[in-house]
C-alpha cells in the first residue's frame, strides 16, 4: 500500500531572526512515512524538531513561515509545496498541546461545525459530521456547552472533534495530553483508542508519555539532532535502551523493570506494559 | 526541635464567592521534608502553594512559615524563607538577559554584589546556562526558559522551595537533572513542596504526599501508604505509578502491592519466589 504521508530527505531551516544572520536549521535530512490506518508515535528530546516536523505536514511550513526547505513532503502523493494550504488543511488535521489555543466559538457545536461550514457542505452533511465527531470523542452530551467552561481533557476532545469533522486523512497530534491532568490524559487516550477502532485515519502522535506509547502506537520513530535516529515497532525501538538514554529519553517503566530482571537473572523479558509483566511474573511462579 | 517549615490551620480561599477553591485545609510540613502535592486540575494545589508564600492570603485560617504567622508580612519578606517556581516560566521571566534574570531575586533579598556574582556563576554552571548568560531569556526555547527560572530559584537557596509542575514540558533527561539538583538541596536540609501530575516522580522522590480533592485535603502520608490505596486515589481521579500497579496485580501471588521503585519490586518479588522454591 502506498503511504499517505511520505517525507524524503527533508531539510528545513527557519528564516534568521535578524537580517544577515544565518538561518537556523532544525530538520537535517528527515525521511519518514506513514501508512493509512497507522499510528506512529514520534519521540525526541526538547528542541529535536518534533513540532517543526508536524508543521511541515499541513504546509504551514514552508507556506506561511518561509525559510529554507529542501527535500519533499508528500501527502496523498502530492508535494505539499505545490498544494494550496486550504486544501492541505482538509487532508491533514493538527491538534496542539494547549487546547485553549484552538478553541474560539461560543458552543461546542459551533466549534465542531466551523470546519465543515467553511467547506460549504450541505446542512445535512454538516449535521452528520458533527454527530459523528462528537460521538467518536465521547462528548455528545457537551454539545450545547461553552468550551470555556469545560475541563482540560474535555477541551482537548472538542479540539479533536473539530478536526475530525473535517474528515482528514492524516491526524497530527502534537503532545495532545502534555497539558492535562491524569483524568484528562486518560479521557483523551481513550478517545484516541476509539478513533483508531472506528476510522482508518493515519495518526502522527508526538508524545513524551512512553508508558502509554505501547498501548496505542503501531510504530515508534525517534527524532534527534534533526534526523530520524530510530524507527520501528515499539518493542524494537524500546529495545535500544542505551541509545534512548543517551538522547535523554525515558524508557517505559515496565521495560526498565525487565532490564533490571535480565541483568540479574538469565531472563529475556521484553515487557512494555503492566499487563505483559503481570502475565509473565504471575505465571512464572504462580503454578 | 526545629519549627515546622509550613503549617496551615483551617485555611479556606475563594476566587469567586460561589466557588471555594480551598476548604479548611490543615497540614504541617516538618522542616527538611520533600513533599509532593497531588490532585486533579482545579483541586486547589496552586491555591495552597500560593498561600505559603503570601501571593494569596486565606479568607479564613492561618499560615505559619518557620514558626512565624505570615498574616502581617509582605510577600517581599516571606520571600526570604520561601522561593516559588511558577507553573508557566513566562509568568516570571522579564529581564533583558539570563544573567539579569538570576540577579534580580538576589538583589531584592539584599545580597552583596560579590556574593550575587558568585551565586549567578554557580547557578549558570549548574544548569548548563553559561552559553546563554547574555541572551534574552524570553527568546530561548521552552526547556531552556524553564531552566532559567529554576536556576534563579536555586541561586536564592531559600529554606523552603515551592515548585509548581517544574518538570512539565521538560524531556526525561532534563527532568531527572532538575530533580537531582533538588535532591542535593534536600540533602542540605531545604524543605521542598512540589506540585506534580507525575506519580512516578512522587513514588521515587517524595517523603510525604498531600492529596487534594475539590479543595479539601483528602488524605496525606508517605507515598508507600498513599499508593497502596488505589480506591482512595481513584476518588481523586489519580492512580498509582506502573510499578505499584504491577505489584497490586500480583497481590494474589503474595506481593504487598506497595512497591515504589524497580529495585524494591525486584527484591520483594525474588524473596517471595525463593521462599516458594525452598518450600517445594
Amino acid at each position: 500500500m502506498k503511504p499517505i504521508v511520505s517525507i524524503e530527505n527533508l531539510y528545513y531551516a527557519y528564516p534568521p531572526l535578524k537580517v544577515g544572520a544565518e538561518p537556523i536549521p532544525v530538520l537535517k535530512g528527515v525521511s519518514l512515512s506513514l501508512a493509512q490506518g497507522e499510528c506512529l508515535a514520534l519521540l525526541g528530546p526538547t528542541g529535536a524538531g518534533k513540532s517543526t516536523l508536524c508543521l511541515t505536514l499541513n504546509g504551514i511550513i514552508p507556506h506561511l513561515t518561509g525559510g529554507t526547505f529542501r527535500g519533499e513532503v508528500r501527502v496523498a502523493e502530492h508535494d505539499t509545496r505545490e498544494m494550496d494550504p486550504g486544501e492541505l488543511s482538509q487532508r491533514v488535521g493538527l491538534v496542539f498541546q494547549d487546547p485553549k489555543s484552538q478553541l474560539f466559538n461560543m458552543t461546542v457545536e459551533d466549534e465542531v461545525a466551523f470546519g465543515p461550514e467553511s467547506l460549504a457542505l450541505p446542512p445535512g452533511e454538516i449535521e452528520a459530521r458533527i454527530d459523528e465527531a462528537l460521538k467518536t470523542m465521547g462528548i455528545s452530551d457537551l454539545r450545547h456547552r461553552s468550551p470555556l467552561e469545560l475541563s482540560g481533557g474535555q477541551k482537548q476532545r472538542v479540539a479533536l472533534a473539530a478536526i475530525l469533522a473535517m474528515r482528514p486523512e492524516v491526524l497530527v497530534l502534537d503532545e495532545p495530553t502534555a497539558s492535562l491532568d491524569p483524568a484528562g490524559k486518560r479521557s483523551v487516550l481513550e478517545a484516541m483508542r476509539h478513533l483508531r477502532e472506528r476510522t482508518q485515519m493515519a495518526i502522527l502522535w508526538v508524545t513524551q508519555d512512553v508508558d502509554k506509547v505501547p498501548l496505542l502506537a503501531d510504530r515508534v520513530a525517534v527524532l534527534g539532532q534533526g534526523k530520524i535516529l530510530l524507527n520501528g515497532k515499539p518493542a524494537e525501538v524500546f529495545g535500544q535502551a542505551e541509545k534512548l538514554r543517551d538522547l535523554g529519553l525515558a524508557l517505559p517503566r515496565m521495560r526498565q523493570l525487565a532490564i533490571y530482571f535480565n541483568e540479574r537473572e538469565e531472563s529475556g523479558y521484553t515487557w512494555l506494559t503492566v499487563e505483559e509483566a503481570a502475565c509473565d511474573l504471575g505465571e512464572d511462579t504462580g503454578g | 526541635m526545629a519549627e515546622p517549615a509550613i503549617e496551615l490551620y483551617r485555611c479556606s480561599y475563594r476566587y469567586n464567592p460561589d466557588i471555594p477553591a480551598l476548604r479548611e485545609v490543615s497540614c504541617t510540613i516538618p522542616t527538611g521534608t520533600w513533599v509532593a502535592l497531588i490532585g486533579q486540575n482545579g483541586s486547589g494545589k496552586t491555591t495552597l502553594a500560593k498561600m505559603c508564600n503570601g501571593l494569596l492570603r486565606p479568607d479564613e485560617g492561618r499560615v505559619r512559615i518557620l514558626g512565624q504567622d505570615i498574616a502581617g508580612q509582605p510577600v517581599s519578606q516571606i520571600a526570604h524563607s520561601v522561593g516559588y517556581l511558577f507553573q508557566n516560566p513566562d509568568h516570571q521571566i522579564f529581564a533583558p538577559t539570563v544573567r539579569e534574570e538570576l540577579a534580580f531575586g538576589l538583589r531584592n533579598l539584599g545580597f552583596l554584589s560579590a556574593e550575587i556574582e558568585r551565586r549567578i556563576e554557580e547557578a549558570l554552571a549548574l544548569f548548563g546556562l553559561e552559553p546563554y548568560a547574555d541572551r534574552p531569556p524570553a527568546m530561548l526555547g521552552y526547556g531552556l526558559r524553564r531552566q532559567v527560572t529554576v536556576a534563579s530559584l536555586f541561586a536564592l537557596r531559600p529554606p523552603i522551595l515551592i515548585l509548581d509542575e517544574p518538570t512539565t514540558g521538560l524531556g526525561w533527561g532534563a527532568a531527572q537533572a532538575l530533580l537531582d539538583r533538588l535532591a542535593e538541596l534536600h540533602q542540605e536540609g531545604h524543605t521542598i513542596l512540589l506540585i506534580t501530575h507525575d506519580m512516578r516522580l512522587v513514588a521515587e522522590r517524595a517523603e510525604w504526599v498531600l492529596v487534594l480533592h475539590e479543595g479539601r485535603l483528602l488524605t496525606e502520608g508517605p507515598p508507600r501508604q498513599i499508593f497502596a490505596q488505589p480506591k482512595m486515589l481513584s476518588r481523586a481521579s489519580l492512580s498509582p505509578p506502573p510499578i505499584t500497579r504491577l505489584a497490586q496485580r500480583l497481590r494474589s501471588f503474595g506481593m504487598r502491592g506497595d512497591s515504589l521503585t524497580v529495585e524494591e519490586f525486584y527484591r520483594e518479588y525474588r524473596a517471595l519466589t525463593l521462599k516458594e522454591r525452598a518450600c517445594s
